[in-house]
């Protein structure tokens, strides 16, 4: 499901990130047209062209096939039937899965949970990563190491990082509640991580930590494609800093911010490792997500049919997801570009 | 934000599956020449694969010899033995099951697990073949059951009680271990009153904290109830709901360490056995697994240990409680022979729970050995506490998410555990169990 996501991202991100070096529709001149390929070409180059691509795309075709295609069908197929993961498929449930899957409590609280992270990381981790990458935009001192230390969360692999910050969130002992305790405050008694009402928020601080530097840096790519020229014109017309920002910075960044909010609502529906690590979907469910409610369907419930179920429809899910926010928020980005090559035409 | 991934965990799942298809269509381990389907009388020449997991030091050792000797005692019978580390026996047993090529003797944990595998016809009845060893095993063979009909022979059986910190006790003026639920919460307040948490559970991990509501259900339950309702599902009997509202009395006493819920059961010092093993609480609810795991804990952070302090103590009597109060809540491994295996394989399995090769498996330590000729060679103290309380046992009842099966089972850990987190009642845990039950039949 989730190639499908990124192939499309492989379309969507290049114009994302050139898009900051292509002035806003009007200062369209910029680009010449020559490099257009927009001219007719005649039939043989046509065919041998066909050729060539398909020799080139084949072997990654056959292993995108085997690899990813014959796997979900696997997992439509397993779908239908009460399988516990070894002997025949014998006991042809038809959509019965996908009714118990819908139908089920503890299913329809993992989404829940899905969709709250999906919010919960945009609404903090834009913002936040946006004011941390306009500061550190500026010529100062440390930068290269203040950029290095904001980005080494990601860096580090998502287990580790789980392993960490569950052994800090330990009641009492762990470093979370020693600093409380110094600062004369308590945790709650069953620890953040223990306690129903405090798991799903202390699991998107730990998320928060760990991607904010992704959307920092990515950030920070944007706007060093923002021309000098523009801050130099406003300031010149007595634009506050402030201003400035607002009309010409958070404007001119507005691809890399959607492209970089489509990762992370794409990854946010397929959390998985850091909930493993830290709760296992737990106290009680309160941090599960769809990709846990199916790991435990299948691998400990051996409800492979059910799992498989509950996969197919995460996949769409993400799918419909994907989909409507390429159509109608990535769908802007688009429009520029048709815009400019309309201009360039003529 | 999530890391974006290639592959969503659907996906991984389904991959896993395929491949798991595929390698083991190809066949890297063929179960012998001449060894089909039920056939090779004695004396014809057979080669017979065996699995375990007794895959370092001495067990391994121990088990190659036992193989060669069983081969010199019956000519023409060659034994291919395959010692596996644990968690990769079992992946590799879940191939072999699912492409029905099988290693002739391997390993069962009975219960729903195994009544799974007779329904698919993966295992053999060895009601008849091995009569006499099952006759010798008496009660413990009943986990290992399937329509009355045996089919694994049970060579490790522990049980699960409370491990204590005997130091802790003596500090905060316990005299002796619980023998009931009023002593058993005096200790507690005792304990509390030192400013000793009392009792560590791994509720993070689901079982620890479900094998609680297993005990107070074999203790509110006849015997007759529970062994019906691993046959017809059925969870109606009142006691099992007197089983959580036990459960919930205990709770309510506030005995756990801070963080239960999310405290993991046997890795790391702030895990419940590390608790125990580092001295933080006095009790652990626990299998006989428990003293090697924390010798494991304390060995990985470098500190001494409970060492000479551990001590153990039987699950206590429930007041007005229909069952009986020396039964046990156990469970452990068995041999299995598959179905295609051929007759010399059953013999062999057989020979493996005989007076002798048990009683080298107990002064090995390599479990807790179920031919009582063989219990007095188990050496540690607390362990042979232990099997006392088991051999003294009218009836031993395998772990509930083990005999209802991983279906029922997990569904039934996860209420428990809802129950501990205060967001269910111990009529949901009833409710649900029975839901997922029903999803079974």
């Amino acid at each position: 499901m989730a190639d499908e996501a990124t192939a499309r991202l492989g379309v969507t991100a290049s114009p994302a990130t050139s898009t900051p070096t292509v002035p806003v529709a009007g200062r369209a001149s910029a680009r010449p047209a020559a490099g257009r390929p927009g001219g007719r070409r005649g039939n043989g180059a046509s065919i041998r062209k066909g050729l060539e691509i398909t020799l080139f795309v084949a072997p990654a075709l056959a292993l995108l096939t085997l690899f990813v295609a014959v796997p979900i069908a696997r997992a439509v197929q397993i779908s239908f039937f009460k399988w516990k993961g070894y002997g025949d498929f014998e006991k042809f449930v038809g959509l019965d899965n996908y009714r118990r899957v819908l139908e089920n409590t503890e299913f329809i609280e993992a989404f829940q949970h899905n969709m709250i992270i999906v919010v919960a990381s945009i609404a903090i981790q834009l913002p936040l990563g946006l004011a941390i990458a306009l500061l550190l935009n500026r010529k100062m001192r440390f930068q290269g190491t203040i950029r290095t230390l904001i980005f080494v969360p990601y860096v580090i692999s998502e287990v580790i990082a789980g392993v960490i910050w569950y052994q800090m969130f330990v009641p009492n002992e762990g470093l979370i509640d020693t600093v409380l305790d110094k600062v004369g405050l308590s945790g709650p008694q069953q620890g953040f991580l223990g306690t129903l009402e405090t798991a799903l928020p202390a699991l998107v601080v730990v998320l928060t930590w760990k991607y904010l530097g992704l959307a920092v840096i990515l950030f920070l790519a944007g706007l060093q494609g923002v021309p000098e020229e523009l801050y130099e014109a406003a300031q010149l017309d007595g634009a506050s800093w402030w201003q400035i920002q607002r009309r010409i910075t958070v404007p001119m960044l507005g691809p890399t911010l959607r492209t970089w909010a489509f990762l992370s609502m794409i990854g946010s529906l397929q959390l998985f490792d850091m909930v493993w690590v830290l709760t296992r979907g737990g106290p009680a469910n309160a941090t599960s997500t769809m990709a846990t409610f199916l790991v435990q369907q299948g691998m400990q419930r051996s409800n492979f049919g059910i799992a498989a179920a509950a996969s197919v429809i995460l996949f769409v899910v993400a799918l419909v997801m994907a989909l409507t926010y390429q159509r109608f928020i990535m769908n802007r980005d688009n429009t520029v570009t048709v815009v400019r090559r309309k201009k360039v035409r003529r | 934000m999530a890391r974006m991934r290639r592959a969503g965990a659907g996906i991984a799942l389904a991959t896993t599956i395929a491949l798991l298809a595929a390698c083991s269509s190809g066949g890297d381990t063929p179960s012998g020449d001449g060894t089909t389907a039920g056939g090779g009388n004695k004396g014809e020449a057979v080669t017979l694969q065996w699995w375990h997991n007794s895959n370092t030091g001495d067990g391994k050792v121990y088990y190659d010899k036992v193989a060669d000797d069983f081969e010199a005692a019956n000519p023409g019978v060659t034994i291919e033995v395959n010692a596996m580390q644990h968690e990769d026996m079992v992946d590799k047993l879940a191939a072999a099951m699912q492409s029905g090529d099988m290693p002739d003797i391997y390993m069962e944990r009975g219960g729903g697990e195994l009544a799974d595998h007779v329904a698919a016809g993966l295992t053999k009845d060895l009601s008849e073949g091995a009569a006499d060893t099952i006759a010798k095993l008496g009660g413990t063979v009943s986990g290992f059951q399937v329509d009355g009909k045996t089919y694994a022979l049970p060579f490790s059986i522990g049980v699960v009680g409370f491990w204590y910190n005997k130091a802790l006790f003596a500090e905060a003026g316990i005299d002796n271990p619980p023998t009931t639920w009023d002593e058993m919460y005096d200790a507690i307040d005792k304990l509390k009153a030192k400013g000793i948490a009392p009792i560590s559970v791994g509720a993070g991990d689901g079982w620890p904290a479900a094998h609680y509501w297993y005990y107070f259900a074999l203790r509110q339950c006849k015997q007759d109830v529970l062994v019906d309702a691993v046959g017809s599902l059925d969870f109606s009997d009142p006691c099992f709901v007197r089983a959580g509202e036990s459960l919930q009395e205990l709770l309510d006493a506030q005995p756990f360490n801070d963080g239960f819920l999310s405290t993991v059961a046997q890795k790391g010092a702030t895990s419940a056995s590390g608790l125990l093993a580092t001295g933080k609480v006095a009790i652990e609810l626990q299998g006989h697994w428990e003293p090697g795991v924390m010798q494991g804990i304390t060995d990985e952070i470098g500190e001494a240990g409970i060492g000479e302090n551990l001590a153990w103590f039987a699950f206590p009597a429930v007041t007005g409680g229909e069952g009986d109060p020396a039964a046990q809540l156990g469970g452990g491994d068995a041999w299995a022979v598959s179905e295609k295996a051929p007759d010399a394989a059953v013999d062999f399995a057989a020979y493996l729970l005989s007076d002798e090769i048990q009683k080298g498996f107990a002064e090995l330590d390599m479990g807790l050995p179920t031919n009582s000729s063989a219990s007095k060679y188990v050496s540690d103290a607390a362990l042979a506490s232990l099997l006392e309380v088991r051999d003294a046992s009218p009836f031993v009842q395998l772990y509930f998410d083990t005999a209802f099966g991983p279906a029922i089972g997990d569904a039934m850990n996860a209420k428990i555990v809802d129950l501990f987190a205060g967001k269910a009642s111990p009529q949901d845990i009833v409710d649900a169990t029975q839901a997922a039950a029903d999803l079974e039949k």
